[in-house]
């Protein structure tokens, strides 16, 4: 195990990659802030039951995502205050005519599967995730990535299951429009 | 029945990520990529960001 002050070494230099993380699933940079600094202390707290492990990194966004998770538990018993607007009623309106077919149909995305061994396609991720609006990403990431339920997320964002669904109907398409075009188009 | 357009189709698909869709809606589905690529691609799309987005944190392993 490496001494104290070295572990405390070690942790710090993941700060920012940890901050990183958090504000992606926050869209809050005082709350990914204290979520960080939650971890970073509860890590410290618990440097024998690393001890072994082979990656700190990974364990550290072990702990994180819990914290995240209880961030977000925290936040959903305050009001809202900045709603993203409920669905507009021209969503999407570009992309399908006026009968509901593709103006322009999706291209081809061959075997995507090879981008996640570049990390050059996760930064072209991370930039449409925050290209999100906030509410629209908090949903996407509770879902897809924290794997909450779609009914614990209506609940935790005090929305109705109709307009969760909308958020990550909202959040899928304008994801793949934005990896077509920083990605999969190039 | 009504046959969905890509618009409801892709609705459709997205909300088939987060709920159980029933028969019919599958039906549905299922009539219409039979005849439409674009909407089989989005489907596949869709599931693909599911999977980047679980593995999100891999990026810091790879160069």
């Amino acid at each position: 195990m490496p001494a104290p002050d070295e572990f405390r070494l070690q942790l710090e230099a993941l700060r920012p990659y940890l901050l990183r993380y958090a504000s992606l699933q926050l869209r809050d940079a005082a709350v990914a802030e204290d979520a960080v600094q939650e971890a970073l202390l509860a890590a410290l707290a618990g440097q024998a039951s690393f001890a072994g492990r082979a990656n700190l990194r990974t364990w550290l966004t072990g702990i994180l995502k819990h914290k995240i998770v209880d961030a977000i538990r925290r936040q959903a018993r305050e009001p809202v205050v900045s709603a993203d607007a409920d669905e507009e009623p021209g969503e999407f309106d570009e992309l399908f005519s006026e009968r509901g077919h593709w103006n322009e149909r999706p291209a081809a995305w061959g075997d995507p599967d090879g981008a996640l061994e570049q990390a050059q396609f996760f930064r072209a991720l991370e930039r449409c995730l925050e290209r999100l609006p906030a509410r629209t990403a908090r949903a996407f990431m509770m879902r897809e990535h924290l794997g909450f339920e779609t009914g614990e997320i209506c609940k935790e964002l005090a929305i109705t299951p109709t307009h969760c669904w909308v958020l990550l109907y909202r959040a899928r398409m304008s994801l793949r429009e934005c990896l077509q075009q920083a990605w999969f188009g190039k | 029945m009504k046959l969905p357009s890509c618009k409801e189709t892709t609705r459709l698909v997205s909300q088939g990520l987060d709920r159980e869709l029933a028969f019919a809606e599958r039906v549905a589905l299922r009539v219409h990529f039979a005849y439409c690529v674009g909407c089989r691609r989005a489907s596949r799309q869709m599931a693909f960001l599911r999977r980047a987005v679980q593995r999100l944190p891999e990026r810091e392993y790879l160069n």
